[in-house]
């Protein structure tokens, strides 16, 4: 805890608050946000450093492991380490190929990249809450400096990744049943308005249900993919931080937390790995879909 | 909690990290894992072939063995027979010649003795007459008891 004085309501707020840099409204200009108001006044012209700053890399580390393995991957008998690498890329393969069966050489490296991504920011939710963000205040000797270490606590992170797979759908939808394939998917479903006879005059009406449907389905994904994540990531975090809490509250609640947080981590490793799976799955799933020419 | 420019950012690195993936890693490490794969097939199946070589070959070998010992048997048996064969042959051709050569023997002891004989013979009458001549003292006609001579020594 950064404060001897701190509540326990500050303690979790604190916790909670990105480390934002922004413009502010009025003559300040661009410059850190010092409270969670002055974030919130900032708007959009804003950008969380912490989450931005481990996202990326974590993405750097990433690319560096993975591009090390392909580097060394001969036809020879693989080391451990890629090994272990042409095993996970095993696994995607694998699971792309069940879900995906149209030619696309994007889907498969997209759907690692996810998996392993999504699952290192995830990850860093195993680090005791307080470690990182006490090093930065050490480092930064601010003892208030905000300082969140997982990016998949931040909607912005989930969201920008789940709306770039939302917008890769539409392209994809476009590229593959035409312009008007996509716009006869967003009114035709599921009502197929009538063609002929009398009942024609309902066609505009089926049309426009349709569309509204269809809209909200197509909205849906992206956000449900991107708060499904962020929400299971963030209720995570969450009791992470309320176990933290106490370890303030004395030696017997202490060595309780201890075992506490011990459990809950153990179930979080199931937790993240779950998560960046079904954030892989669904994303192959979303694409086999915009792939799907013969649909209905 | 707030959206901002982070949505933007995370996009972009998001791009930026699936094209690399794309590009550098996913390409290289599944195309060295098809290449293993395949030599690891072809390996199996080479091994397979050469066990089924090596058994073939053994096969071989082990007929062509029973083969050279059944020739063998039959060569040595073959020279046995001609071996009794020479021998048998220089048997009977030793003793037609152990025979021709007593013919021959016997032969000339007739001659021999025929010949002696025929010297005797032709001596007698000499004889004869040279004793009779001796005997009577005279002059015998030679040319009258020249055919009962003869006669003399044809009796001989």
């Amino acid at each position: 805890m950064s404060a001897g004085e701190q509540t326990s309501s500050g303690y979790i707020l604190h916790h909670l608050q990105n480390l934002t840099y922004g413009k502010m409204p009025g003559e300040d200009g661009w410059r850190l946000a010092h409270n969670a108001e002055e974030a919130a006044e900032m708007g959009f012209m804003a950008i969380h450093l912490d989450s931005m700053g481990w996202s990326i890399g974590l993405g750097l580390l990433f690319c560096f492991l993975f591009k090390m393995a392909a580097n060394k991957a001969t036809t020879a008998a693989p080391s451990g380490f890629v090994g272990f690498i042409e095993l996970v890329i095993e696994f995607i393969d694998n699971t792309v190929k069940d879900t995906f069966h149209y030619k696309n050489k994007l889907i498969a490296p997209m759907a690692l990249t996810i998996f392993c991504w999504v699952f290192m920011m995830n990850a860093m939710d195993l680090i005791p809450v307080d470690w990182i963000p006490q090093l930065v205040a050490l480092i930064t000797g601010d003892p208030h400096m905000f300082f969140k270490v997982v990016p998949s606590t931040d909607p912005n992170i989930t969201l920008g990744m789940s709306f770039t797979i939302f917008f890769m759908m539409i392209f994809f939808t476009i590229k593959n049943k035409g312009f008007m394939g996509f716009v006869k998917e967003l009114t035709c479903h599921p009502f197929a308005p009538p063609t002929k006879g009398p009942a024609i005059v309902l066609a505009p009406l089926m049309i426009a249900i349709n569309f509204a449907l269809e809209t909200v389905s197509w909205i849906a994904k992206p956000i449900s993919l991107g708060l499904r994540l962020f929400g299971n990531m963030y209720a995570g975090e969450m009791i992470f931080i309320l176990i933290a809490l106490m370890y303030g509250a004395g030696l017997a609640f202490g060595i309780f937390a201890g075992f506490l947080q011990l459990g809950w981590a153990i179930f979080h490793i199931l937790v993240i790995s779950l998560q960046a799976f079904v954030f892989m799955v669904l994303t192959i799933v979303y694409m086999a879909m915009a792939h799907d020419v013969d649909e209905h | 909690m707030n959206i901002n420019l982070t949505l933007i950012g995370q996009s972009i690195s998001f791009l930026f990290f699936v094209a690399f993936c794309m590009k550098f890693v996913w390409p290289a490490i599944t195309n060295a894992m098809a290449e293993r794969q395949k030599l690891i097939a072809d390996g199996l199946e080479a091994a397979d072939r050469a066990s089924r070589d090596l058994e073939l070959a053994q096969q071989k070998a082990m007929s062509q063995m029973a083969e050279a010992k059944h020739d063998a048997a039959g060569i040595i048996e073959q020279a046995n027979k001609r071996a009794n064969k020479i021998i048998e042959e220089a048997e009977v051709k030793a003793q037609d010649k152990a025979a021709g050569i007593l013919t021959a023997a016997e032969a000339n002891v007739e001659q021999e003795v025929n010949r002696a004989k025929e010297q005797l013979r032709s001596q007698v009458a000499t004889l004869a007459i040279a004793g009779a001549e001796k005997i009577l003292e005279s002059s015998v006609d030679a040319a009258a008891h020249k055919v009962m001579l003869d006669n003399l020594a044809s009796e001989l």
